[in-house]
């Protein structure tokens, strides 16, 4: 264990951020502002991610972090080292046996259960500010409930492209009520924020903001009657693990046309290829 | 009972930037105009046979006395009342074409029964007759009439002031600047128009004209201020 | 003849410091009617117009609309969720700057759709056959549905700017110097449009101008104002032939005779 206080944050911010989730929880989509505090890295790494997963953090959790679906990337590995050193919880890669989820632009293929929190690094938590980019207008067209201005982003996405092109951060409408930014997920995973059993929690640290989902919430993709919201990805099987319904990264493999589609949650495909599920372009099988 | 009643009227002007000097024009003007009846108001130039007309269309204020057109008293009538007696009640052809540059002449004349609520086919319809009747060739319909001669102009302000049936009907020197031919068109169209009840009030300086569609005249020269 | 004015206004005063805006202004506004208010710079009439549209916060006075669910009401005491809503239904407020009544950055078609999509309107295909609809209305072509209007000239953007507040219908509609800063030739094209589509919808207006050429064509009455007073309203081609006071005197032996 180190010098620092448990979860490097010290015991009064952790009450400020834990009251202002309080509230976030209290009414969900709805943007609470916080005192976010200058963190050992920098704004975009997830600043606000980290101060929520503090705020929550008690010994006994399991955390597992994950960037683009992924353990074992530079992000990942630096928030779950940060965690290891100041709180010394335990880390896990696996979905099911994390109690802590901190993630960047993804949720996980395995469904979440009851019990779980999914913390979630958010970049601009506003979803109107690219329309309207007054902050003191936007946080009134939230509280009288004026969302006609989402919709003509669709609209233009639709007149340009023929079909509502958003493909990350599509924005919901929470419960009925707030609509929200669902930070920059790809949409595919749009439906996965709807009635699930976990507590969804959102950190914005540049922007001090923090807003949440509570297990069970209804979570509505925006769209129109005649073009429906579809969650999508790339038609294609992983060629790892051969799974057709997870969402998958295109990696490029030479220079002469040669690319492969494999999940992108590096948890969810390691545990069927474990399985025995194989892809395209798994390894051939040795003296087997 | 009359539809056009001028009684006791007076007006004067204040010229407030000419050293204040106050002017009244018009003391004690009373006439009236019966329905199917055309009269013609004649004065040297000066007398106030215009001011009097503006008067009754409601352009012009009213100091003293009581203007009443039907049932509307012009003199102290809201404007909105005014506007709707010349949607419906009062007509009125003045010397002067004032319209919005670009409409086609053919739009001028139909918009008087386009603010009735007429449809635009139809009311295009009756425009193009009239424009017919009055000589104004086709190819210029779709033209604004800004472009036109004096004349052309002037029978496009009749086509207007003709081509719905108004029960009154003012006329501020009709058949000046037209020709032989044009000019026996607008009396017919005078004639038509008593004939069928409207109150007419003139100006004719054409004494022929006055003569051939005139029951009686009436000389604004009496209530001249300075007389 | 409807009994009911659309907007009665009373005692409007406004002050800035010790300055007058405007002062006890008050007038009613009947259905299907349009008023103008002259006066030059500093006369107090945008002052008017903003209390009036709900931009800015009288000092005195009530503002009463004749709403179509509960008959007329003072605007300036209904709740702020009330009072926009009114704002993007049954008011429109043209700006004489098309920059400031425009999203410069989203295309004619989401423009045109903003009002509709604001009070729910959610079917792509039918919100986008109505802005065509509009921008033929307003002599737009078709195919510049999806342009933005930074691509388009003054007029042009000035037309949308009118086709975006018409498109839901509303019964009263603000204008600020709607033809300032175009060419004339583009100016009597606009007021022709203008006129059109107030008598096809019946529309109420107010419109602010310095320019008595405008109000002539497209008021019914006319309001001058100086120094933030009243000092002459009638009938418009009454107050512009037959001025009273010696300031509307002034104005009308301005103008210039072309």
């Amino acid at each position: 264990m180190s010098d620092y206080n448990f979860a490097y944050l010290d015991e009064q911010t952790k009450r400020m951020i834990r009251r202002a989730l309080l509230k976030a929880v209290a009414v969900p989509g709805y943007q609470v502002p916080f005192a976010s505090r200058e963190m050992p890295m920098p704004y975009g790494w997830g600043t606000g991610g980290v101060q929520v997963t503090a705020a929550c953090l008690t010994p006994e959790d399991t955390l597992k972090v994950i960037d683009q679906g992924a353990d074992d990337t530079t992000n990942a590995v630096s928030i779950r080292k940060f965690f290891q050193r100041t709180a010394g919880v335990a880390v896990t890669e696996r979905t099911s046996e994390a109690s802590v989820i901190q993630t960047r632009h993804r949720i996980p293929e395995t469904p979440l259960t009851e019990g779980q929190i999914l913390v979630y690094q958010v970049p601009i938590p506003e979803p109107l500010r690219f329309l309207e980019p007054r902050e003191t207008e936007t946080r009134r067209m939230h509280a009288l409930e004026e969302y006609g201005l989402m919709h003509v982003k669709l609209y233009e996405d639709i007149a340009k492209n023929g079909a509502i092109a958003t493909s990350y951060a599509y924005p919901v409408k929470v419960e009925g009520r707030y609509v929200m930014d669902p930070s920059p997920i790809p949409k595919f995973d749009n439906p996965k924020l709807s009635g699930t059993p976990a507590l969804q929690l959102f950190g914005a640290g540049r922007e001090q903001r923090i807003y949440a989902i509570p297990p069970h919430t209804q979570v509505i993709s925006l769209d129109f009657e005649d073009y429906p919201f579809e969650a999508t990805k790339a038609p294609h099987p992983c060629d790892l693990c051969g799974d057709d319904g997870s969402y998958l990264d295109e990696v490029i493999t030479d220079d002469a046309g040669g690319r492969m589609f494999v999940c992108s949650d590096t948890d969810h495909c390691e545990s069927r290829r474990a399985a025995g599920h194989r892809g395209r372009m798994s390894p051939k099988e040795n003296a087997a | 009972m009359a539809m056009i009643t001028v009684d006791k009227v007076s007006k004067g002007f204040t010229l407030h930037n000419q050293g204040g000097v106050s002017l009244t024009v018009m003391r004690g003007a009373s006439l009236s105009v019966a329905p199917g009846e055309c009269v013609g108001l004649i004065g040297a130039s000066g007398s106030g046979k215009s001011t009097l007309m503006r008067m009754i269309w409601g352009n012009y204020r009213t100091d003293g006395g009581s203007i009443r057109v039907g049932d509307v008293e012009v003199a102290r009538a809201e404007p909105r009342r005014i506007i709707a007696l010349r949607r419906g009640t009062l007509g009125y052809v003045s010397q002067f074409l004032r319209v919005v540059p670009r409409v086609p002449t053919l739009d001028v004349v139909a918009e008087p029964l386009r603010d009735l609520g007429m449809d635009a086919a139809t009311a295009r319809t009756r425009a193009a007759a009239m424009l017919t009747r009055l000589n104004i060739p086709e190819r210029l319909w779709s033209l604004s009439p800004t472009t036109f001669s004096g004349g052309e102009q002037q029978r496009v302000n009749i086509a207007r002031g003709f081509i719905h049936g108004w029960p009154a009907l003012l006329l501020d020197e009709p058949t000046a600047s037209l020709d032989a031919g044009n000019r026996a068109v607008v009396l017919e169209l005078i004639r038509e128009a008593r004939d069928r009840g409207a109150a007419i009030l003139g100006i004719f300086h054409d004494e022929d004209a006055r003569a051939q569609v005139c029951d009686r005249v009436v000389d604004v020269t009496r209530f001249s201020a300075a007389a | 003849m409807s009994d009911t004015p659309l907007l009665t206004v009373e005692g409007i005063t406004k002050t800035y410091g010790g300055r007058i805006g405007c002062a006890v202004v008050a007038f009613d506004l009947w259905p299907g009617e349009v008023m103008g208010i002259v006066g030059e710079s500093g006369s107090g009439k945008s002052t008017l117009l903003g209390c009036l549209a709900g931009h800015l916060s009288p000092d005195a006075g009530r503002v009463v609309f004749d709403t179509r669910a509960d008959g007329p009401r003072d605007v300036l005491a209904m709740s702020e969720p009330e009072r926009r809503m009114l704002g993007r239904t049954d008011w429109a407020f043209v700006h004489q700057n098309p920059r400031d009544g425009l999203r410069m950055g989203v295309s004619a078609g989401g423009n045109v759709g903003e009002r509709l999509m604001a009070v729910g309107a959610r079917h792509y295909g039918q919100i986008r056959d109505q802005a065509l609809d509009w921008l033929d209305r307003v002599e737009i072509a078709g195919d510049r549905i999806d342009d933005r209007p930074r691509q388009f000239s003054g007029g042009m953007q000035q037309r949308l700017q009118i086709a975006r507040n018409l498109v839901n219908g509303p019964r009263l509609v603000f204008m600020d110097e709607p033809t300032g800063g175009l060419d004339v030739s583009v100016q009597a094209r606009l007021l022709d449009l203008l006129r059109g589509l107030v008598r096809q919808m019946g529309l109420s207006a107010v419109i602010v101008t310095h320019d008595l050429a405008v109000v002539r064509l497209l008021a019914d009455r006319l309001m001058v104002m100086k120094g933030g007073h009243v000092v002459e309203q009638g009938l418009t081609d009454q107050v512009l032939d037959d001025p009273q006071h010696a300031y509307t005197q002034l104005l009308v032996s301005s103008v210039l005779q072309v």
